[in-house]
């Protein structure tokens, strides 16, 4: 079946532009976990937030709750949202389908369905330990489609791929789903884990995950130009020498690795790693070297705002960030398909 | 294309070819079917062997009189509404993949999902007082407006942005669909946990108790749906050739992919009033039918909607009896039975060629 490519809108913002813009992002990002920071329930002055950023003072409560709760908080958003985003324009770029998204290969199902089995079966209740399930469910499930979408005389096409994703992901959710009908503890537990939300994550877990991402992300910024060119289509990128099988090993690699650790740390966030990456090619265009570093600033500062709005919109009830994204970001993104997307 | 893959009847005015696969393959999967319907009917708490239960159906009066009720009453109609409601989700799917070209598309796509979700959970959860019999209305209901406004928010003026727009419906989709989405997952998150159970069922999909009134209600509406739907894909060959092929082929662009998209809303809609949200079969029906009869879509949409129906019944029947006394939602065994079906064929073929 064909599968109609993305490129549908070009990009006329000229280079010095978009390089420009890149530090106007980096602004907007900081800004974003500044606010994150500073506003939540307990209203703390803007010099305790930043004196507790740099003159650290333990016998003080508000900077107890900012080292402790908020900084974690906003910077897993952050790592989160960034990973999402760049781990999903890779998969559009991979696929060359505008459906597609991290949980494409499997991650999110896999780790949902290990995280509420190993609630069921060996009653984990901390997040850390979530984490570990997370990430081991969501990889394995990765490497299960991949594997499976390889199969045959070719290798893995983009269109094998796609479908075996999309059909190993609804199994493992039909599995998930199964459990938590018949077991109303399991569902207690995790059904605001599998919202998809930042609080509460500890420093340790974070600085845990950072390396992970960290990898991931630089891995993918390395290979913006590869992807540009395997986004043309297999045979063009064949035809201009690529070697087209490592170049998509290592770009499922890096979004195994991006989705699988976000997932861990945040739980299944599933709008921004689909529509963030739209909203870049809107105006960057269709280079990959571009669409990965603003997929990544905007996911970031995306997913940093919407929990803000989540914690201080309908106090003192708590909105997980999963809801949120797709709530604000929704009505956005069709704001912006109407508005940009002209064919 | 050697001419005897073709089977062509000329009769007057009236010219028809088609796939020599597709009789086979419908016939197949037809048989499939009524063999997993007697055993669906037979097997139970209450077992009846396959001829008694063959004899009941046509009519036969045997010595137990619970026969009658246990095969006609209870059993049939549920078997019946399975095999519908998978191949009209079957035939949907097909529909719309063909219509947006893109093989993740699925009914979800067209807005019905989220829309009957969103109006379902919301008598679930926040209404809770409010009598059953208003759950279906209110999904078809919820379903068919979340799909026009699909459609309307996708919709540009024709001279500036080509009017409707595969690329555009697909991402206007996305949006709506997240935004819903989010809605029914708020929900499910906050809502008290025994109606979010009950929620999660309903999402789940289930033909689990429904009767002659439920067949009777999606009957007719689906042998009309399905007749428009096998004689409207042929434009859809035409469309997957390029947009402007077709319209050098002379295809009313719009309007007929505007008449496919009503059918295939239409088709996914009917099916939430008696069974829920059935996942899965309208994505994985289309490309098994693919796989089995070749991409025309005159071939295509019924194959996928005998397949769509054969998972359904299938499920329903492995639901039924796998756990006894326990039941499991055929929602959730669609998906089960599905995959590994698809990958088999997934690797028969590679093997072939």
């Amino acid at each position: 079946m064909a599968v109609r490519t993305l490129n549908m809108v070009r990009s006329h913002v000229p280079r010095p532009l978009l390089m420009g813009a890149l530090p106007v992002c980096i602004a907007v990002l900081l800004l974003a976990i500044f606010s994150s920071i500073a506003f939540g329930a307990a209203d703390i002055k803007l010099q305790t937030v930043l004196a507790s950023i740099f003159a650290f003072d333990a016998e003080n409560t508000n900077h107890l709750i900012i080292r402790t709760l908020r900084l974690p908080r906003a910077i897993t958003a952050m790592l989160v949202g960034a990973a999402l985003g760049v781990a999903g324009a890779i998969m559009q770029g991979l696929t060359r389908n505008p459906l597609a998204d991290p949980g494409l290969l499997g991650i999110e199902a896999g780790a949902a369905l290990a995280v509420v089995g190993g609630v069921f079966l060996f009653q984990i209740n901390s997040l850390p330990v979530y984490a570990i399930f997370a990430f081991v469910g969501g990889t394995l499930t990765a490497l299960a489609v991949y594997g499976l979408g390889s199969m045959g005389r070719e290798s893995a096409t983009p269109f094998k791929l796609t479908v075996a994703g999309a059909a190993i992901s609804s199994l493992l959710a039909s599995l998930t789903t199964a459990i938590l009908l018949f077991n109303q503890r399991s569902l207690e537990e995790v059904r605001f884990w599998m919202a998809g939300s930042v609080a509460g994550r500890d420093m340790k877990l974070v600085i845990e995950a950072a390396p992970f991402l960290l990898a991931g992300l630089i891995l993918s910024f390395v290979m913006g130009r590869q992807i540009t060119t395997l986004s043309m289509g297999e045979d063009i990128a064949r035809g201009l020498g690529q070697n087209v099988g490592w170049i998509k090993l290592a770009s499922a690699g890096a979004v195994v690795v991006l989705a699988g650790t976000a997932v861990a740390l945040a739980g299944p966030i599933g709008f921004i790693g689909l529509v963030i990456p739209h909203v870049v090619r809107m105006f960057a265009g269709n280079d990959y070297r571009w669409v990965l570093p603003y997929s990544a600033l905007l996911g970031a500062s995306f997913l940093v705002l919407s929990d803000l709005l989540g914690r201080i919109l309908v106090q003192p009830l708590e909105l997980p960030v999963g809801i949120m994204t797709a709530a604000i970001g929704g009505p956005v993104f069709i704001y912006l398909v109407r508005w940009k997307v002209k064919r | 294309m050697n001419s005897s893959q073709w089977i062509v009847y000329h009769a007057g005015k009236i010219s028809l070819r088609v796939d020599r696969r597709i009789p086979r393959t419908a016939a197949g999967l037809i048989l499939a079917a009524l063999i997993i319907l007697v055993l669906h009917v037979g097997i139970g708490e209450y077992t009846i062997a396959p001829m008694d239960v063959l004899r009941t159906i046509i009519g036969q009066q045997l010595g137990d009189q619970n026969f009658h009720f246990v095969v006609m009453e209870l059993r049939m109609p549920r078997a019946l509404v399975a095999w519908l409601v998978g191949a009209a989700l079957g035939a949907s799917g097909a529909l719309i993949q063909g219509l947006t070209r893109n093989p993740l598309a699925s009914p979800d796509l067209t807005g019905v999902t989220a829309g009957a979700s969103a109006a379902a959970v919301t008598l679930i959860i926040f209404l809770p007082q409010t009598p059953d019999f208003w759950l279906p209305i209110a999904a078809f209901c919820g379903g068919l407006l979340i799909a026009a406004m699909l459609y309307l928010l996708a919709w540009r003026d024709a001279s500036s942005a080509g009017g409707d727009s595969p690329i555009r419906l697909i991402l206007v989709g996305i949006g709506l669909s997240a935004a819903l989405g989010a809605f029914t997952s708020f929900a499910l998150t906050f809502g008290e946990l025994w109606y979010v159970q009950r929620a999660m069922m309903w999402l789940t999909g289930s033909v689990y108790a429904t009767d002659w009134v439920d067949v009777n209600l999606i009957l007719p509406w689906l042998i009309v749906c399905l007749l428009l739907a096998v004689y409207g894909a042929r434009d859809l060959n035409a469309l997957n050739l390029g947009e402007d092929i077709a319209q050098g082929l002379g295809l009313r662009l719009t309007f007929k992919r505007g008449f496919l998209l009503v059918l295939s809303v239409a088709l996914a809609a009917i099916t939430v009033t008696v069974a829920g949200i059935i996942g899965f079969v309208g994505l994985i029906a289309p490309h098994i039918a693919r796989r089995l009869v070749g991409t025309m879509h005159e071939g295509l949409v019924p194959t996928a909607a005998f397949v769509g129906g054969f998972i359904v019944i299938l499920a329903d029947f492995i639901g039924r009896t796998i756990l006894q006394p326990t039941e499991i939602p055929c929602g959730i065994i669609t998906s089960i039975v599905g995959v590994p079906f698809f990958v088999y064929l997934l690797w028969k073929r590679e093997k072939i060629s």
